[in-house]
């Protein structure tokens, strides 16, 4: 699909800045915001891994040695807004999203490339706003979820800055939103039915419907929070008769859905993933697509789960028991999906794979606590403990995470051309594995035991087992290395991999890897079975000829 | 003769089952149980072990075998079967998961309303029909009407930046730490002065956000005596994590000798301040 773009991209070839100096530029190729996005949050991700070290480390000891207990509430809300607003939601919805969904529906671009290239540009900014604000003042004390009134009673600077930033990088969110809504709905290539779309894409829709509906609302709550901070408002300050439990509401309709907003996408990368080195179709793909819609649906109705010991009414724990577990069951139709579609492949061990398969191991463990916790009495206990520390990292790190490597892995060839190493690969594998359940695994038997979240002390009875995540959070902070060294040695002697080095069939490996401006040279293919593996060539439906026959037709292996 | 598949996979099955339930019914992991409340809760707690334990062992287990069994020969090129569904299973594997949620969701249900979890708010209005304040009821295990026979003993519990205040009205004893008697009804009434707070007996597996506003009725029966800690589980500000206190659980005696000890009434007027 030619769309206008293509004499503004000609003439914009002699201002925009060429090479390498093309990530730092306000460009309006979606693999170049993508790749932005994707390299600006991994640097986010290791300053939230270096704040993290520094919780680790003042948790080596039971008393409060290592920080000051103002820097270590920093430090704390810091790494919070980090991880989740710089690292996991932009590199998940922007990075990944950018770079593969104009692929996926055969379009040359987004819908709106200069929205796209904003909403990137928002990020970088507001990013040094909330760091730099621990530089300037101090940074905000609160948490991430900045209740009232403690957050109006902390350092008002700090906080202030926190809601800016915040509120950017929201803003960020819903540009992205709309703009992959439009694209996913408006830019398919004709012909091309919803039905036919990479599993991705619904992910995206439903992520980015999830996106638009619920930002709006934290925007607006921390608009009211700042009115309370600097115009001593009275909406959320109980001294001047505001109610401290009504912004816990607004906060969270905001905030359970985004755990759906970091978590969505990486189950859409993983469909992705796991056929293609299966060699196997995905299974159940309606059930998938349905599953996905309704998980955004009752994502929406969850939210007070997270207030169970606020003083909410009976009935209202009740309802929001019910919904919350009920989320187990089309997440469930989609593991089990996942299952099927490896049982009886040919499972390619390697580095992607491996991550998928973790990322399965851990989220299967994180979303069974995750009902657990959803029943009120189960949770009035471990509320606010290390409990719940322990559930919410098996989601978004042993979920999210572990799929942002894997997707790094799968998609490496397709953005340089080279694969990684395998060999580091797996040894970053092992790293991160063992240190990631080494680190958060015991954090549940610490807040059953009596270890509440967010404290600089403790009990020394819980000495030793806190000693044993600090390793495991010492040996994730390692398993960077060889990452790092793997991904930068790669980019210049990885291996040649070839335009298909997975010979897999979606649209984007359909074309050079890298692949050029606007994606493809000529007409972009038309795509009806991204996950038609398996198939007998004498099987091939004559009637049109697919981009996945075109390759097919190209490989030796496959020529009827 | 090989033995078949599906004998195979039910015998699996059956151990699966039968470890999940062994370990949620063996393997202890949580602290002392020490109030009326608590060996409820643990009855959950051990279901939803047994339960987390065959799903997530069952589940590593069959991907394990199928990274195995399934992995790719070196210059194996083929492919896998092209099974893109399979209507009966899918429908098999929403409908069990369903149940087994409705199931836990019901029985949590009874397992809140046996603590108490369900008695209606305003049950526990503590005044008069003017100038009405409104109370927030927590956990309420015990029937705190005045015609159910048994007395709770009421205490004050103030939350401030960053300590509880305990103040016994009866009495009039004002106290850094908790004292009570085990077997009788503590009512909690709760309030906080600054921020959020929250009130955390891991040993009596109750937990009350006391919110500034909001004053909060939690309610107990403490039936180990010992010492267990208090602890403050909501951020509250730099010493949150220093906002700890003991809850002394004692016998009804020893209890009402450090009432008799420490009451400046009991002392004056040597007579009964608490009903027990």
């Amino acid at each position: 699909m030619t769309i206008s773009l293509t004499p503004e991209t000609q003439h914009s070839v002699s201002l925009q800045p060429q090479g390498w100096l093309r990530y730092l530029s306000f460009s309006t190729d979606h693999k170049v915001i993508g790749l932005q996005y994707l390299i600006c949050g991994f640097i986010f991700y290791l300053i939230g891994g270096a704040l993290a070290g520094a919780i680790r480390t003042e948790l080596l000891t039971p008393i409060s040695d290592f920080l000051p207990r103002e820097t270590y509430n920093e430090v704390l809300t810091l790494h919070g807004t980090v991880m989740i607003f710089l690292w996991i939601v932009p590199v998940v919805n922007g990075g990944f999203g950018n770079y593969l969904i104009p692929f996926y529906v055969g379009a040359r671009d987004m819908a709106f490339p200069r929205l796209n290239a904003v909403a990137f540009w928002l990020i970088p900014p507001a990013g040094l706003l909330l760091i730099s604000s621990y530089f300037i003042a101090s940074a905000a004390q609160s948490g991430w979820t900045a209740y009232p009134p403690l957050s109006i009673t902390t350092p008002a600077t700090g906080q202030i800055i926190w809601i800016l930033s915040v509120l950017l990088l929201g803003g960020s969110s819903i540009f992205g939103g709309i703009n992959f809504i439009a694209t996913i709905l408006k830019l398919r290539r004709p012909g091309l039915k919803l039905m036919q779309l990479p599993m991705y894409c619904w992910a995206m829709l439903g992520t980015s419907i999830l996106v638009v509906l619920s930002t709006p609302v934290l925007a607006g709550t921390l608009v009211l929070l700042s009115f309370d901070i600097i115009a001593h408002t009275g909406f959320f300050n109980p001294s001047l008769g505001g109610n401290a439990v009504v912004y816990q509401h607004l906060f969270w309709f905001y905030s359970h859905p985004a755990v759906y907003i970091m978590v969505l996408p990486a189950f859409g990368l993983v469909s992705e993933i796991l056929p293609v080195h299966s060699r196997k179709p995905l299974f159940g793909y309606t059930t998938m697509v349905y599953s996905i819609m309704g998980i955004v649906v009752l994502g929406l109705i969850v939210w007070a789960h997270h207030m169970f010991t606020s003083g909410t009414p009976p009935w209202m724990r009740l309802f929001f028991t019910i919904a919350t577990s009920f989320i187990a069951v089309p997440t469930g139709i989609k593991f089990f999906n996942w299952l099927a579609t490896m049982w009886g492949g040919r499972i390619a061990l390697n580095t992607a794979m491996l991550f998928s398969c973790g990322f399965i191991v851990n989220f299967v463990f994180g979303g069974i606590t995750g009902v657990a916790l959803a029943q009120v009495p189960f949770d009035i206990h471990v509320h606010d403990t290390y409990f719940v520390v322990g559930h919410f990292h098996y989601i978004v790190y042993g979920g999210t995470v572990f799929v942002i490597f894997a997707s790094i892995y799968h998609w490496y060839p397709k953005v340089t051309g080279r694969l990684l190493n395998e060999p580091l690969g797996k040894l970053h594998f092992l790293l991160t594995f063992i240190g990631f359940n080494l680190c958060f695994a015991p954090q549940h038997w610490l807040g059953l035991n009596g270890m509440p979240r967010r404290v600089a002390e403790y009990d020394p009875q819980f000495t030793l087992v806190n000693q044993l995540s600090s390793l495991g959070a010492l040996l994730m902070a390692l398993s960077t290395l060889p990452f790092l060294v793997n991904v930068v040695i790669s980019a210049f002697r990885g291996e040649l991999a070839g335009d298909n080095p997975w010979r897999a069939l979606t649209p984007e490996w359909l074309t050079s890897s890298p692949p050029p401006v606007e994606n493809w040279k000529g007409e972009a293919p038309l795509v009806h079975e991204p996950y038609g593996y398996g198939m007998q060539p004498e099987e091939l439906a004559l009637a049109g000829a697919t981009g996945s026959e075109l390759w097919r037709l190209g490989d030796p292996d496959r020529r009827p | 003769m090989r033995i078949p598949a599906a004998i195979l996979t039910l015998i699996t099955g059956m151990v699966l089952v039968l470890a999940g339930l062994w370990v949620g019914q063996n393997v202890n992991v949580l602290p002392v149980d020490a109030s009326a409340n608590a060996p409820v809760y643990d009855e959950l707690f051990k279901v939803l072990f047994s339960i987390g334990t065959i799903l997530f062992v069952g589940i590593v287990g069959l991907i394990a075998y199928s990274l195995v069994r399934f992995r790719r020969r070196p210059g194996d090129q083929s492919d896998g079967e092209a099974i893109e569904g399979n209507l009966p299973l899918e429908i098999l594997w929403t409908a069990i998961p369903a149940v087994v949620v409705l199931f836990v969701g019901i029985y949590s249900y009874d397992i809140y309303d046996r603590m108490g979890g369900m008695a209606p708010l305003n049950d526990h209005s503590m005044h008069g029909m003017a100038h009405e304040e409104r109370t927030w009821a927590g956990i309420s295990p015990v029937s705190l009407d005045e015609e159910s026979g048994i007395t709770p003993l009421s205490v004050d519990v103030t939350a401030m930046q960053f300590a509880f205040i305990f103040h016994y009205p009866n009495a009039e004893i004002t106290s850094g730490e908790l004292h009570v008697p085990a077997g009788q009804p503590i009512a909690l009434r709760m309030q906080a002065n600054d921020v959020i707070h929250a009130f955390w007996v891991p040993q009596f597996r109750l937990k009350q956000d006391v919110i500034p506003g909001q004053p909060t009725l939690l309610s107990f029966t403490a039936t180990r005596p010992g010492r267990y800690p208090i602890v403050c589980a909501e951020l509250c500000g730099p010493y949150h994590g220093g906002m700890r206190s003991t809850v002394i659980v004692d016998e009804p005696e020893t209890f009402q000798a450090w009432v008799n000890q420490n009451s400046p009434i009991a002392s004056a007027n040597n007579v009964t301040p608490v009903q027990s």
